[in-house]
Protein backbone atom coordinates (compact mmCIF):
# COMPACT_ATOMS: atom_id res chain seq x y z
CA UNK A 1 0.00 0.00 0.00
CA UNK A 2 1.31 3.33 -1.07
CA UNK A 3 1.32 6.41 0.65
CA UNK A 4 -2.32 7.54 1.94
CA UNK A 5 -3.47 11.10 2.71
CA UNK A 6 -7.00 11.09 4.11
CA UNK A 7 -8.24 15.05 3.30
CA UNK A 8 -11.37 16.91 2.90
CA UNK A 9 -10.16 19.86 0.86
CA UNK A 10 -13.00 21.96 2.78
CA UNK A 11 -10.30 22.27 5.18
CA UNK A 12 -7.13 24.75 4.63
CA UNK A 13 -4.92 22.02 6.40
CA UNK A 14 -5.92 19.63 4.22
CA UNK A 15 -5.13 21.59 0.77
CA UNK A 16 -1.82 22.44 2.37
CA UNK A 17 -0.85 19.03 2.60
CA UNK A 18 -2.68 18.45 -1.25
CA UNK A 19 -1.10 20.99 -2.99
CA UNK A 20 1.86 20.19 -1.39
CA UNK A 21 2.45 17.08 -2.31
CA UNK A 22 0.45 17.60 -5.72
CA UNK A 23 3.13 20.42 -6.29
CA UNK A 24 5.92 17.93 -5.82
CA UNK A 25 4.29 15.00 -7.61
CA UNK A 26 4.39 12.65 -4.67
CA UNK A 27 2.13 9.59 -5.33
CA UNK A 28 -0.69 9.57 -2.93
CA UNK A 29 -4.26 7.75 -2.57
CA UNK A 30 -6.60 10.28 -1.86
CA UNK A 31 -9.38 9.26 0.99
CA UNK A 32 -11.74 11.29 0.74
CA UNK A 33 -13.00 11.86 4.49
CA UNK A 34 -16.35 13.85 4.34
CA UNK A 35 -16.35 16.86 7.03
CA UNK A 36 -20.35 17.85 5.74
CA UNK A 37 -21.10 14.37 6.35
CA UNK A 38 -19.47 14.33 9.59
CA UNK A 39 -17.45 11.18 8.49
CA UNK A 40 -14.37 12.17 10.08
CA UNK A 41 -16.82 11.03 13.41
CA UNK A 42 -16.88 7.09 11.79
CA UNK A 43 -15.61 4.10 13.38
CA UNK A 44 -13.14 3.66 10.32
CA UNK A 45 -11.73 6.94 10.51
CA UNK A 46 -11.38 6.96 14.63
CA UNK A 47 -9.34 3.82 14.29
CA UNK A 48 -7.35 6.00 11.69
CA UNK A 49 -7.25 9.17 14.22
CA UNK A 50 -8.53 8.92 17.04
CA UNK A 51 -8.56 12.57 17.46
CA UNK A 52 -11.43 12.67 14.47
CA UNK A 53 -9.27 15.67 12.55
CA UNK A 54 -8.12 16.06 9.01
CA UNK A 55 -5.66 15.68 7.53
CA UNK A 56 -3.91 12.44 8.11
CA UNK A 57 -1.22 10.75 6.38
CA UNK A 58 -1.05 7.00 6.61
CA UNK A 59 2.47 5.76 5.25
CA UNK A 60 2.21 1.74 5.67
CA UNK A 61 1.73 1.37 9.57
CA UNK A 62 2.48 4.70 10.09
CA UNK A 63 -0.07 7.36 11.16
CA UNK A 64 0.65 11.07 11.12
CA UNK A 65 -2.02 13.50 12.37
CA UNK A 66 -1.17 17.88 12.40
CA UNK A 67 -0.72 19.61 8.80
CA UNK A 68 2.59 21.23 9.80
CA UNK A 69 4.35 17.91 10.75
CA UNK A 70 2.99 16.38 7.90
CA UNK A 71 4.70 18.94 5.13
CA UNK A 72 7.67 18.43 7.19
CA UNK A 73 7.30 15.01 6.93
CA UNK A 74 6.82 14.71 3.03
CA UNK A 75 9.65 17.52 2.88
CA UNK A 76 12.35 15.29 4.57
CA UNK A 77 10.96 12.16 3.12
CA UNK A 78 10.77 12.83 -0.32
CA UNK A 79 14.02 15.48 -0.84
CA UNK A 80 11.57 18.33 -1.97
CA UNK A 81 13.36 21.27 -3.70
CA UNK A 82 15.22 23.11 -0.70
CA UNK A 83 12.73 26.50 -0.94
CA UNK A 84 10.19 25.33 0.59
CA UNK A 85 12.65 24.60 4.19
CA UNK A 86 15.45 26.47 3.68
CA UNK A 87 18.47 24.52 5.41
CA UNK A 88 19.70 28.16 6.43
CA UNK A 89 19.50 28.33 10.11
CA UNK A 90 17.85 32.22 10.20
CA UNK A 91 15.54 31.22 7.57
CA UNK A 92 14.57 27.97 8.40
CA UNK A 93 13.54 30.08 12.05
CA UNK A 94 11.38 32.34 9.87
CA UNK A 95 9.28 29.38 8.59
CA UNK A 96 9.15 28.18 12.07
CA UNK A 97 8.06 31.09 13.51
CA UNK A 98 5.08 31.80 11.30
CA UNK A 99 4.34 28.07 11.21
CA UNK A 100 4.13 28.44 14.88
CA UNK A 101 1.92 31.60 15.75
CA UNK A 102 -0.67 30.90 12.17
CA UNK A 103 -2.11 28.04 14.69
CA UNK A 104 -4.16 30.74 16.41
CA UNK A 105 -3.14 34.00 15.34
CA UNK A 106 -4.56 32.70 11.55
CA UNK A 107 -6.04 29.65 11.03
CA UNK A 108 -8.62 29.64 14.16
CA UNK A 109 -9.82 33.49 13.15
CA UNK A 110 -10.01 32.81 9.43
CA UNK A 111 -11.99 29.27 9.97
CA UNK A 112 -13.86 31.58 12.51
CA UNK A 113 -15.36 34.08 9.72
CA UNK A 114 -16.47 31.16 7.53
CA UNK A 115 -18.41 29.69 10.22
CA UNK A 116 -20.05 33.17 11.73
CA UNK A 117 -20.47 34.34 8.45
CA UNK A 118 -21.85 31.22 6.49
CA UNK A 119 -22.10 28.17 7.90
CA UNK A 120 -24.25 28.45 11.87
CA UNK A 121 -26.46 30.96 9.65
CA UNK A 122 -26.97 28.48 6.72
CA UNK A 123 -27.31 25.42 9.41
CA UNK A 124 -29.57 26.90 11.87
CA UNK A 125 -30.98 29.58 10.58
CA UNK A 126 -29.85 32.30 13.27
CA UNK A 127 -27.46 34.99 12.36
CA UNK A 128 -24.64 35.31 15.50
CA UNK A 129 -24.88 38.51 17.33
CA UNK A 130 -23.11 41.69 15.51
CA UNK A 131 -21.33 41.96 18.20
CA UNK A 132 -19.29 38.85 17.81
CA UNK A 133 -19.46 39.55 14.46
CA UNK A 134 -17.34 42.77 14.68
CA UNK A 135 -14.75 41.43 17.36
CA UNK A 136 -13.64 38.72 14.83
CA UNK A 137 -13.53 40.69 12.03
CA UNK A 138 -11.32 43.09 13.96
CA UNK A 139 -9.09 40.04 15.16
CA UNK A 140 -8.60 39.35 11.32
CA UNK A 141 -7.36 42.50 10.32
CA UNK A 142 -5.26 42.75 13.41
CA UNK A 143 -3.97 39.63 12.39
CA UNK A 144 -3.68 40.36 8.61
CA UNK A 145 -1.77 43.62 10.21
CA UNK A 146 0.88 42.00 11.99
CA UNK A 147 1.58 39.05 9.24
CA UNK A 148 1.86 42.31 6.32
CA UNK A 149 3.95 44.00 9.15
CA UNK A 150 6.27 41.00 10.61
CA UNK A 151 6.70 38.63 8.10
CA UNK A 152 5.94 39.50 4.43
CA UNK A 153 7.43 43.44 4.75
CA UNK A 154 8.47 44.18 1.79
CA UNK A 155 9.65 40.56 0.72
CA UNK A 156 8.40 38.90 -2.64
CA UNK A 157 7.73 36.03 0.22
CA UNK A 158 7.82 35.32 3.84
CA UNK A 159 11.37 34.20 3.71
CA UNK A 160 12.56 36.21 0.53
CA UNK A 161 12.64 35.50 -3.17
CA UNK A 162 11.12 32.21 -2.79
CA UNK A 163 8.14 30.38 -2.01
CA UNK A 164 8.24 28.20 1.17
CA UNK A 165 5.92 26.27 3.37
CA UNK A 166 5.08 29.33 5.14
CA UNK A 167 3.70 30.89 2.58
CA UNK A 168 1.68 27.97 1.18
CA UNK A 169 -0.26 27.26 4.82
CA UNK A 170 -0.48 31.39 4.89
CA UNK A 171 -2.70 31.19 1.85
CA UNK A 172 -4.70 27.95 2.31
CA UNK A 173 -5.59 29.40 5.80
CA UNK A 174 -6.65 33.40 4.54
CA UNK A 175 -8.51 31.86 1.61
CA UNK A 176 -10.88 29.72 4.21
CA UNK A 177 -13.69 32.78 4.36
CA UNK A 178 -13.99 33.09 0.35
CA UNK A 179 -16.26 30.21 0.93
CA UNK A 180 -18.26 32.62 2.60
CA UNK A 181 -17.60 35.33 -0.14
CA UNK A 182 -15.35 37.55 2.15
CA UNK A 183 -11.89 38.41 1.04
CA UNK A 184 -9.73 39.49 3.41
CA UNK A 185 -7.19 40.11 0.56
CA UNK A 186 -8.74 43.24 0.38
CA UNK A 187 -7.71 44.85 3.09
CA UNK A 188 -4.14 45.95 1.77
CA UNK A 189 -2.23 45.89 -1.96
CA UNK A 190 0.89 44.50 -0.63
CA UNK A 191 -1.03 41.11 0.69
CA UNK A 192 -3.48 40.59 -2.64
CA UNK A 193 0.57 40.99 -4.66
CA UNK A 194 1.69 38.29 -2.19
CA UNK A 195 -1.53 36.20 -2.82
CA UNK A 196 -1.17 36.04 -6.49
CA UNK A 197 2.57 35.29 -6.80
CA UNK A 198 1.88 32.28 -4.30
CA UNK A 199 -0.93 31.00 -6.51
CA UNK A 200 1.49 31.86 -9.72
CA UNK A 201 4.26 29.83 -7.96
CA UNK A 202 1.93 27.16 -7.08
CA UNK A 203 0.27 26.87 -10.31
CA UNK A 204 -2.98 28.78 -10.96
CA UNK A 205 -4.81 25.33 -12.11
CA UNK A 206 -3.56 23.11 -9.35
CA UNK A 207 -4.81 26.35 -6.96
CA UNK A 208 -8.24 26.61 -8.09
CA UNK A 209 -8.38 22.52 -8.03
CA UNK A 210 -7.51 22.30 -4.84
CA UNK A 211 -10.08 25.39 -3.73
CA UNK A 212 -13.02 24.19 -5.64
CA UNK A 213 -14.89 22.98 -3.11
CA UNK A 214 -14.00 25.88 -0.67
CA UNK A 215 -15.65 28.45 -3.52
CA UNK A 216 -18.61 26.03 -3.65
CA UNK A 217 -20.06 25.41 -0.37
CA UNK A 218 -22.74 28.46 -1.05
CA UNK A 219 -24.17 25.89 -3.33
CA UNK A 220 -24.20 22.93 -0.83
CA UNK A 221 -27.66 21.60 0.14
CA UNK A 222 -27.35 21.14 3.61
CA UNK A 223 -30.89 19.56 4.05
CA UNK A 224 -27.95 16.22 3.83
CA UNK A 225 -25.87 17.34 6.69
CA UNK A 226 -25.32 14.82 8.84
CA UNK A 227 -27.94 15.38 12.29
CA UNK A 228 -24.63 14.98 14.46
CA UNK A 229 -22.66 17.71 12.76
CA UNK A 230 -25.57 19.85 12.63
CA UNK A 231 -25.75 19.42 16.18
CA UNK A 232 -22.28 20.54 17.27
CA UNK A 233 -22.79 23.35 14.97
CA UNK A 234 -25.98 24.55 17.00
CA UNK A 235 -24.11 24.30 20.05
CA UNK A 236 -21.36 26.07 18.09
CA UNK A 237 -24.06 29.06 17.75
CA UNK A 238 -24.57 28.97 21.96
CA UNK A 239 -20.99 29.86 22.17
CA UNK A 240 -21.35 32.80 20.31
CA UNK A 241 -24.06 34.18 21.68
CA UNK B 1 27.22 40.39 22.68
CA UNK B 2 25.90 36.97 23.84
CA UNK B 3 22.14 35.08 23.17
CA UNK B 4 19.34 37.18 24.96
CA UNK B 5 16.35 35.27 25.82
CA UNK B 6 13.33 37.82 26.75
CA UNK B 7 11.49 35.02 29.21
CA UNK B 8 8.82 35.78 32.27
CA UNK B 9 9.56 32.21 34.32
CA UNK B 10 5.15 32.61 34.83
CA UNK B 11 4.64 31.43 31.21
CA UNK B 12 5.25 27.63 30.45
CA UNK B 13 6.80 28.06 26.60
CA UNK B 14 9.17 30.78 28.81
CA UNK B 15 10.04 28.11 31.74
CA UNK B 16 10.62 25.39 28.37
CA UNK B 17 13.07 27.45 27.20
CA UNK B 18 14.96 28.48 30.32
CA UNK B 19 14.70 24.75 31.17
CA UNK B 20 16.30 23.92 28.18
CA UNK B 21 19.17 26.20 27.58
CA UNK B 22 20.38 25.22 31.15
CA UNK B 23 20.16 22.08 30.84
CA UNK B 24 21.99 21.81 27.75
CA UNK B 25 24.87 24.85 29.18
CA UNK B 26 23.65 26.86 26.27
CA UNK B 27 25.11 30.63 27.43
CA UNK B 28 22.59 32.95 27.55
CA UNK B 29 21.68 36.75 29.15
CA UNK B 30 18.49 36.02 30.73
CA UNK B 31 16.18 39.81 29.81
CA UNK B 32 13.42 39.50 32.48
CA UNK B 33 9.87 40.51 31.06
CA UNK B 34 6.82 41.49 33.72
CA UNK B 35 4.12 40.29 31.85
CA UNK B 36 2.10 41.43 34.68
CA UNK B 37 3.22 44.96 34.44
CA UNK B 38 2.43 44.82 30.60
CA UNK B 39 5.80 45.35 29.50
CA UNK B 40 5.56 43.05 26.75
CA UNK B 41 3.29 45.47 25.06
CA UNK B 42 5.62 48.65 25.96
CA UNK B 43 7.38 49.88 22.64
CA UNK B 44 10.90 48.56 24.13
CA UNK B 45 10.23 44.90 24.03
CA UNK B 46 7.62 45.63 20.56
CA UNK B 47 11.09 46.24 18.78
CA UNK B 48 12.32 42.95 19.91
CA UNK B 49 8.69 41.21 19.26
CA UNK B 50 5.84 42.84 17.37
CA UNK B 51 3.94 40.07 18.16
CA UNK B 52 3.94 41.51 21.66
CA UNK B 53 4.51 38.14 23.36
CA UNK B 54 7.40 36.27 25.26
CA UNK B 55 9.32 34.40 24.77
CA UNK B 56 11.24 35.93 22.73
CA UNK B 57 14.99 35.59 20.91
CA UNK B 58 17.88 37.82 19.99
CA UNK B 59 20.69 36.31 18.90
CA UNK B 60 23.18 39.45 17.49
CA UNK B 61 20.85 41.11 14.72
CA UNK B 62 18.59 37.89 14.51
CA UNK B 63 15.51 38.07 16.86
CA UNK B 64 13.17 35.22 16.67
CA UNK B 65 9.57 34.79 18.39
CA UNK B 66 7.22 31.48 18.93
CA UNK B 67 9.09 29.18 21.84
CA UNK B 68 8.55 25.95 19.00
CA UNK B 69 10.30 28.18 16.22
CA UNK B 70 13.26 29.15 19.42
CA UNK B 71 13.50 25.59 20.78
CA UNK B 72 14.56 24.07 17.10
CA UNK B 73 17.15 27.46 16.49
CA UNK B 74 18.44 26.33 19.94
CA UNK B 75 18.26 22.95 19.00
CA UNK B 76 20.02 23.11 15.60
CA UNK B 77 22.58 25.71 16.47
CA UNK B 78 24.30 24.23 19.57
CA UNK B 79 24.20 20.46 18.43
CA UNK B 80 22.29 19.15 22.09
CA UNK B 81 21.79 15.52 22.22
CA UNK B 82 19.83 14.31 19.48
CA UNK B 83 17.18 12.62 21.53
CA UNK B 84 15.36 16.41 22.10
CA UNK B 85 14.68 16.54 18.50
CA UNK B 86 15.43 12.47 16.84
CA UNK B 87 16.82 12.31 13.21
CA UNK B 88 14.71 9.33 12.48
CA UNK B 89 12.43 10.34 10.13
CA UNK B 90 9.30 8.73 11.87
CA UNK B 91 10.43 9.81 15.52
CA UNK B 92 10.96 13.52 14.00
CA UNK B 93 7.27 13.38 13.20
CA UNK B 94 6.41 12.50 16.04
CA UNK B 95 7.86 15.48 17.82
CA UNK B 96 6.58 17.74 15.46
CA UNK B 97 3.17 16.32 15.75
CA UNK B 98 2.95 17.26 19.54
CA UNK B 99 4.37 20.72 18.95
CA UNK B 100 2.29 21.55 16.43
CA UNK B 101 -1.19 19.91 18.19
CA UNK B 102 -0.13 21.11 21.40
CA UNK B 103 -1.15 25.10 20.56
CA UNK B 104 -4.54 24.98 20.28
CA UNK B 105 -5.60 21.46 22.36
CA UNK B 106 -3.19 21.88 25.30
CA UNK B 107 -2.04 25.69 25.24
CA UNK B 108 -4.85 27.16 24.66
CA UNK B 109 -7.47 25.40 27.45
CA UNK B 110 -4.56 24.76 30.03
CA UNK B 111 -4.07 28.88 30.27
CA UNK B 112 -7.17 29.30 30.51
CA UNK B 113 -7.18 27.15 33.64
CA UNK B 114 -4.47 29.28 35.09
CA UNK B 115 -6.06 32.30 34.37
CA UNK B 116 -9.43 31.51 36.09
CA UNK B 117 -7.52 30.18 39.07
CA UNK B 118 -4.79 32.43 39.86
CA UNK B 119 -4.75 35.50 37.31
CA UNK B 120 -8.08 36.43 37.38
CA UNK B 121 -8.68 36.55 41.24
CA UNK B 122 -5.70 38.01 42.07
CA UNK B 123 -6.77 40.80 39.78
CA UNK B 124 -10.25 41.36 40.57
CA UNK B 125 -9.84 40.19 43.94
CA UNK B 126 -12.57 38.38 43.67
CA UNK B 127 -12.65 34.13 44.96
CA UNK B 128 -12.83 31.67 41.78
CA UNK B 129 -15.78 31.08 40.04
CA UNK B 130 -16.43 27.36 40.19
CA UNK B 131 -18.83 26.88 37.84
CA UNK B 132 -16.38 28.33 35.48
CA UNK B 133 -13.36 26.51 36.60
CA UNK B 134 -14.89 23.46 36.46
CA UNK B 135 -15.90 24.41 32.47
CA UNK B 136 -12.64 25.31 31.44
CA UNK B 137 -10.97 22.21 33.23
CA UNK B 138 -13.63 20.28 31.00
CA UNK B 139 -12.01 21.86 28.37
CA UNK B 140 -8.43 20.30 28.96
CA UNK B 141 -9.62 16.94 29.53
CA UNK B 142 -10.18 16.09 26.09
CA UNK B 143 -5.96 16.44 25.53
CA UNK B 144 -5.55 14.63 29.02
CA UNK B 145 -7.28 11.61 28.14
CA UNK B 146 -5.62 11.16 24.53
CA UNK B 147 -2.22 11.54 26.40
CA UNK B 148 -2.61 9.20 29.15
CA UNK B 149 -5.08 6.75 26.96
CA UNK B 150 -3.84 6.67 24.18
CA UNK B 151 -0.37 8.15 23.43
CA UNK B 152 1.54 6.98 26.71
CA UNK B 153 -0.09 3.41 26.24
CA UNK B 154 2.55 2.29 23.73
CA UNK B 155 5.76 4.45 25.22
CA UNK B 156 7.21 6.13 28.64
CA UNK B 157 7.39 10.01 26.94
CA UNK B 158 5.22 11.41 24.70
CA UNK B 159 6.83 10.94 21.21
CA UNK B 160 9.73 8.43 21.49
CA UNK B 161 10.98 5.95 24.32
CA UNK B 162 13.14 8.85 25.20
CA UNK B 163 12.97 12.73 26.67
CA UNK B 164 11.85 14.98 23.70
CA UNK B 165 11.29 18.49 23.14
CA UNK B 166 7.54 17.28 22.99
CA UNK B 167 7.54 16.37 26.57
CA UNK B 168 9.60 19.60 27.63
CA UNK B 169 6.53 21.91 26.27
CA UNK B 170 3.88 19.25 27.65
CA UNK B 171 5.63 19.54 31.17
CA UNK B 172 5.97 23.07 31.67
CA UNK B 173 2.15 23.63 30.49
CA UNK B 174 1.05 20.63 32.40
CA UNK B 175 2.38 22.44 35.46
CA UNK B 176 0.97 25.60 34.98
CA UNK B 177 -2.75 24.78 36.33
CA UNK B 178 -0.94 22.32 38.58
CA UNK B 179 1.22 24.81 40.68
CA UNK B 180 -1.83 27.13 41.48
CA UNK B 181 -3.80 24.05 43.09
CA UNK B 182 -5.69 22.70 40.14
CA UNK B 183 -3.43 19.05 40.12
CA UNK B 184 -4.78 17.59 36.52
CA UNK B 185 -2.18 14.93 37.15
CA UNK B 186 -4.63 13.51 40.21
CA UNK B 187 -7.01 11.59 37.44
CA UNK B 188 -4.44 9.82 34.76
CA UNK B 189 -2.07 7.72 36.47
CA UNK B 190 0.03 7.18 33.51
CA UNK B 191 0.05 11.37 32.87
CA UNK B 192 1.85 11.42 36.28
CA UNK B 193 4.29 8.45 36.49
CA UNK B 194 5.23 10.60 33.07
CA UNK B 195 5.53 13.37 34.70
CA UNK B 196 8.13 11.84 37.49
CA UNK B 197 9.85 10.44 34.62
CA UNK B 198 10.36 13.61 33.06
CA UNK B 199 11.09 15.79 36.40
CA UNK B 200 13.85 12.76 37.11
CA UNK B 201 15.30 13.58 33.35
CA UNK B 202 15.20 16.85 33.73
CA UNK B 203 16.57 17.34 37.36
CA UNK B 204 14.30 17.89 39.99
CA UNK B 205 16.57 21.17 40.83
CA UNK B 206 16.35 22.98 37.71
CA UNK B 207 12.65 22.12 37.69
CA UNK B 208 12.11 23.69 41.00
CA UNK B 209 14.08 26.73 39.94
CA UNK B 210 12.50 27.15 36.84
CA UNK B 211 8.82 27.06 38.37
CA UNK B 212 9.68 28.70 41.90
CA UNK B 213 7.95 31.57 40.80
CA UNK B 214 4.88 30.41 39.89
CA UNK B 215 4.63 27.98 42.63
CA UNK B 216 4.21 30.89 44.70
CA UNK B 217 1.25 32.93 46.17
CA UNK B 218 0.60 36.17 44.45
CA UNK B 219 1.03 39.01 46.74
CA UNK B 220 -2.42 40.48 46.75
CA UNK B 221 -0.13 44.48 47.01
CA UNK B 222 0.83 43.41 43.36
CA UNK B 223 -2.47 43.76 41.82
CA UNK B 224 -3.37 46.92 43.60
CA UNK B 225 -0.06 48.77 42.21
CA UNK B 226 -1.64 49.88 38.81
CA UNK B 227 -5.63 49.69 39.46
CA UNK B 228 -6.55 51.02 36.02
CA UNK B 229 -4.41 48.10 34.76
CA UNK B 230 -5.90 45.53 36.65
CA UNK B 231 -9.60 46.85 35.32
CA UNK B 232 -8.31 46.33 32.12
CA UNK B 233 -6.48 42.73 32.61
CA UNK B 234 -9.89 42.13 34.48
CA UNK B 235 -12.16 43.12 31.49
CA UNK B 236 -10.11 40.84 29.31
CA UNK B 237 -9.38 38.01 30.96
CA UNK B 238 -13.58 37.90 31.71
CA UNK B 239 -13.80 38.25 27.66
CA UNK B 240 -11.42 35.60 26.77
CA UNK B 241 -12.80 33.33 29.83
CA UNK B 242 -16.69 33.30 28.87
Amino acid sequence: MGLELYLDLLSASCRAVYIFARKNSIPFDFQFVDLLKGHHHSKEYIAINPLKKLPSLKDGKFVLSESVAILFYLCRKYSTPSHWYPPDLHTRARVDEFMAWQHTAIQLPMTKILWIKMLIPMITGEEVPAEKTEQMLAEVKNSMQLFEEKFLQDKMFITGDHISLADLVALVEMMQPMGSQYNVFLCSSKIAEWRMRVELAIGSGLFWEAHDRLMKLAEWDCSTLEPMVKEKICELLQKFK
Amino acid sequence: MPLELFLDLYSPPCRAIYIFARKNGIPFELRPVELGRGEHLKPEFLKVNPLGKVPALKDGDFLLAESVAILLYLNRKYQVAAHWYPTELQARARVDEYLAWQHTAVQLPATNVYLCKSLLPHFSGQPVDPVRLDRLLGKLKPALRHLDQEVLATKPFLATEQLSLADLMAFTELMQPTAVGCDIFQDWPRLAAWRARVEAALGPELVQDAHRLVLQPRDPRDAQRDPKLAQELVQRLLERLS
